[in-house]
Parts: structure tokens; C-alpha cells; sequence
């Protein structure tokens, strides 16, 4: 019993610590730019209505998958015969790293350009900031194939889709996780910088029509929402890694216990 | 995942041979000269469609300007004092941003992991903050600060500090108890211990989480001088589109490419160079 509150007060000590500070400051300073938790909750339950969100919210959520979901079937696609060729790898690395190395955001104007301000613009511009971690990521993973396993694939006559499926992607998909992992949190940067840089709808269009006409907490509950966004897709992610990676998990731990 | 096995790259015995084995091996160095020659060639390649895909008319060249006219642009551009005045107030922000971030991180890092109870308490608390995209407070910098550099610092200090601070977790976590007991055994002091045990051990971990929150630093400042238009390379992105400059777009894309690149290759060779003695001292611990 003691055991279940001390984990409790571990869990949620700290935040309510902080969001009591945060009360405590918010009431005494009168900043404007500070409203009271409560006032932020309340109004939470105001601007987010199910009107909204099925307005707003959702066509971002879907852009945002939709432009993560292509970025992780181009990127692994692309990635596994560049991974398996040295020659193509050598041809193509220089280019591909100049690539990865532009900051994903100087896309939007770019994009802009080409597909309007539209939703196909969004998801453009979210695949193509995605897909450079993916990529290079996946590239270095089927380079890294155990040598060891691939000479007895190739001895028991294990090709095609078979040797692809049971040893290229799955001794690269802790790599490829590591890029999918890096490409979400960009994939969310995107969405909302094409939205604030260009839109008439969505999210990051919405939180900065608030924060333009000063309406402080309908801005703040923006910024919560992102935030729980970032945060459930961190956590499904989690969820998803957890599954597809363990194997891997199991073999390190293995491996660390044996040392 | 990079998070758990990355840091391990640096240090595992098994890498050590890899990396320097192909420049030993003869063989290998006949096979390393092709491989630049195929990289120039592939950059070549690149820009020969790039000059061709317009020039033929496959798209617009109002929206896709030849490669040769980009690189003319951007040799002007080049020349121009406000495009190094924006280069600079980027390298800033992004270098401050980033000095900010790994400091408290560090410092924040080596505390937390070092005392069991405070990792206990503020655990829920960093995986709750942590997942947060620091673009969500784009609004409150741009409230806060306007266009002042401060809006960008805002957002680049809490990426990059996130990064840096779970790698430094990790890092104090991952201290060998043996090496532990034995300093504690010769008498060293908790200054010395965190001095000559924690520290080495955490040190690929943060030089891990320095190369993760240099990368993502770089991306926050041009975010925020693109959509709230603090001084930098962003901002004149930013400008050079609504003025419909699509050439000098281009070649500052080119730019801010090319500062991505040296970012990398600076972190990477800092983190080279601080990690020489790593596989060595491994490799006489082994023997």
C-alpha cells in the first residue's frame, strides 16, 4: 500500500508542484500573458469543441500521417537497394546527406511554390522533410547485416522477398525505428510551420489567428493540445517500437546479462 | 532508438577495427578513390537534371529555376553583406541557443541521475515535457519577443535541452558499478568520482545528445526566423518568397544546406577528436 502511494506521489508529485507554481504565479502577477491552469482549462473546453476539432484538428492529425506514412514506405523503399549496392550507395551518399543536412522547414517555401497552399502542399512538404532520416537510416542498417547471417541465407538458398523480409528488413528495423522515430518529431514540426506560414485551416493556422488577435488563453489551450498531440503520438509510438523492436530488446538484454 | 544504441557505437570494441580497418587495408583504399569519384559523379548527375528538368520545360522555370542560374544567385548572393549578416545572426543563435541548452542539460543531467530520488520524481515530468514540439510555442515567443532574437533562443533551448538531458541520463545511469565501488574503495572524493568515473563513462552519451540537439537546434532557429521572422537565413527565405525572388530562394535553401553540413561535420569531428582515447582505454581494461 505504501508501495502504490509512493509510485503515485513519484508520478504526480512534481506536476502538481508545478502547475500549483504555475497557479500561484499566474494569480499574483496579473501578467496578461499568463492566464491561471483554471482559466486555461475552462476555456480548453470551449474553443477545442467536437465542431472544431473534426474542422481543425483532424485534417492536420490525417496530413500529418498520411505525409509520415509515405515518408516511411519511400524512405525504406528507396533505402534497401541503396543499402544493398556499395557502388549506388557511393553515387548517391554525397547528394543524399546535402539533403538531410537542410533544415526541413525551408521546404515550406519551396513547396509553396509548387503545389499552392493546399493540403497536398502539406503532406508534399511533411514527406519530403520526413523521408531524408528514414532513408539514410534504413541505408545504413542493410548495410550493417550481419555478414554471418547473409552467408547462411545465401547457403540455404533464402532469397527474394523471403531473405528480404526475414533478413534485411528485420536485421535494419531497429535503424529504420531510430529514423521513423526522428522523422515523427519533424513530421510534427511540419505540419505545423506549413500551417502557420500558409493556411486557411488547421491547427498551427488556428493557434496563430489567436495569438494575432490576442485572445491569450484560446492561444494557450492551442498549445496544450499540440502538446498532448506530441505527446500521444510519442506514446503510440512507443507502443508500436516496443512491439515491431522486440526481439532486439529481448537479444540486448541477453547479451548485457551474459557479460 | 539512435538514443540506446548510438551511444553504444563509440564505445564497443567491435567498431573500433571498422573504422580504422578500410583506410589500413590497401585493397580498401583502392576501393575508397572510386567511391568519391561516384559521389562527384552522383552530385554531377543531380545537377545536370536539375539544369535540364527546367530548361525542358517539365516545370516551370518560374518555379523550379535552373540548377546554373541558383548557383549564379547564390555567388551573388554571396557577396551581398546582408546575406552574411542573416548567416550570422543564424550561426548565433543557433551556437547560443544550443551553449544554453547543453549547459543546463549537463549540469541538470549529472545532478538528476546522481540522486536516485530526484530521477524518481521528475521522471513522469521529463516524459511528459519531452515529447512537446517546441514549435507549439512559437505563438508565446512571438507574443513574448517579437522578432527579437530571444523568440528564437526560446525555441531552440528547449529542443535541444531535451535532447542533450536524456542522452546525459543515460550516460550517469550506465556508470560501471565495479569502477564505482573501486574509487569509492581508494577513497576518492564524490567530486573526484564524478570526475574520473561518472564523467567518462557519460561522455559518448552527451556527445551523442550534442550532435542530436546540434541538428535540431539548426532546425528551430530557421523555423523561428521563417514563421515569426527573427533575424537570420529563414527570415530572408521568408522574404525572398512573398517578394516571388524564386532563384534566391533556391540558393538560400542551398545555403542553410550547406550550414546543416558544416554543423554536422564540426560535431562530428568534436566528437572524434574528445572520444580518441575511448576503444583504448577499453581495449587495456580487456587485456
Amino acid at each position: 500500500m505504501t508501495r502504490v502511494a509512493l509510485r503515485a506521489g513519484q508520478v504526480l508529485g512534481l506536476p502538481v508542484v508545478l502547475v500549483l507554481v504555475w497557479w500561484y504565479a499566474s494569480v499574483t502577477s496579473q501578467n496578461y500573458y499568463l492566464p491561471t491552469p483554471g482559466v486555461i482549462a475552462s476555456t480548453f473546453g470551449h474553443v477545442w469543441t467536437a465542431d472544431r476539432l473534426t474542422t481543425d484538428a483532424l485534417p492536420s492529425v490525417v496530413r500529418l500521417l498520411t505525409g509520415f506514412a509515405l515518408a516511411g514506405v519511400l524512405g525504406v523503399a528507396l533505402g534497401v537497394p541503396i543499402g544493398s549496392s556499395p557502388r549506388l550507395r557511393a553515387l548517391t551518399e554525397p547528394v543524399l546527406e546535402f539533403f538531410r543536412a537542410i533544415p526541413p522547414p525551408v521546404l515550406v517555401p519551396v513547396l509553396i511554390l509548387f503545389a499552392g497552399i493546399d493540403g497536398t502542399m502539406k503532406v508534399a512538404v511533411i514527406v519530403s522533410g520526413c523521408v531524408w532520416p528514414i532513408l539514410l537510416n534504413t541505408v545504413e542498417g542493410v548495410r550493417a547485416v550481419d555478414p554471418v547471417l547473409a552467408d547462411t541465407c545465401r547457403s540455404y538458398g533464402i532469397r527474394g522477398t523471403t531473405r528480404l523480409r526475414t533478413l534485411v528488413l528485420r536485421s535494419a528495423s531497429p535503424q529504420i525505428m531510430a529514423g521513423l522515430r526522428q522523422a515523427l518529431s519533424i513530421a510534427i514540426i511540419l505540419m505545423v510551420i506549413s500551417e502557420m506560414f500558409a493556411a486557411s485551416s488547421g491547427l498551427g493556422f488556428t493557434i496563430v489567428q489567436f495569438q494575432r488577435s490576442f485572445a491569450i488563453p484560446e492561444m494557450w489551450t492551442g498549445i496544450v493540445l499540440l502538446g498532448l498531440l506530441g505527446f500521444a503520438l510519442a506514446m503510440l509510438f512507443g507502443v508500436v517500437e516496443r512491439r515491431v523492436l522486440s526481439w532486439y530488446h529481448g537479444l540486448r538484454r541477453t547479451a548485457r546479462g551474459s557479460d | 532508438m539512435t538514443t540506446v544504441t548510438a551511444p553504444t557505437t563509440p564505445a564497443g570494441p567491435a567498431t573500433a577495427p571498422a573504422v580504422a580497418g578500410p583506410a589500413a587495408t590497401p585493397a580498401a583504399r583502392r576501393r575508397e578513390v572510386p567511391g568519391v569519384a561516384l559521389g562527384v559523379l552522383g552530385v554531377l548527375a543531380f545537377l545536370a537534371v536539375w539544369e535540364v528538368v527546367p530548361r525542358a520545360g517539365l516545370v516551370r522555370a518560374t518555379y523550379l529555376p535552373p540548377a546554373s542560374e541558383v548557383l549564379r544567385t547564390l555567388a551573388r548572393e554571396a557577396g551581398r553583406a546582408g546575406f552574411w549578416t542573416a548567416m550570422g545572426d543564424t550561426v548565433v543563435a543557433w551556437a547560443l541557443g544550443l551553449a544554453i541548452a547543453f549547459g543546463a542539460a549537463v549540469v541538470l543531467g549529472f545532478v538528476v541521475g546522481a540522486v536516485p530520488v530526484l530521477r524518481d520524481f521528475t521522471a513522469s515530468t521529463v516524459e511528459f515535457l519531452r515529447p512537446i514540439p517546441s514549435v507549439a510555442l512559437i505563438p508565446l515567443a512571438a507574443l513574448l519577443f517579437a522578432t527579437d532574437i530571444r523568440s528564437t533562443l526560446l525555441l531552440v533551448v528547449y529542443a535541444a535541452f531535451w535532447q542533450v538531458y536524456v542522452q546525459v541520463l543515460y550516460g550517469v545511469v550506465d556508470v560501471d558499478p565495479v569502477a564505482e565501488d573501486t574509487a569509492r574503495s581508494y577513497g576518492l572524493s564524490r567530486w573526484s568520482r564524478v570526475r574520473h568515473v561518472t564523467w567518462p563513462t557519460a561522455l559518448p552519451y552527451v556527445l551523442t545528445g550534442l550532435r542530436l540537439g546540434a541538428a535540431v537546434a539548426l532546425i528551430l532557429a530557421v523555423t523561428a526566423e521563417l514563421v515569426i521572422g527573427s533575424p537570420g537565413l529563414g527570415q530572408e527565405i521568408a522574404v525572398a518568397e512573398s517578394s516571388g525572388a524564386t532563384s534566391v530562394v533556391y540558393a538560400l535553401v542551398i545555403a542553410t544546406g550547406a550550414l546543416g553540413v558544416a554543423v554536422n561535420v564540426v560535431v562530428r569531428l568534436a566528437e572524434r577528436r574528445l572520444l580518441r582515447w575511448h576503444p583504448s582505454v577499453r581495449g587495456e581494461v580487456a587485456a
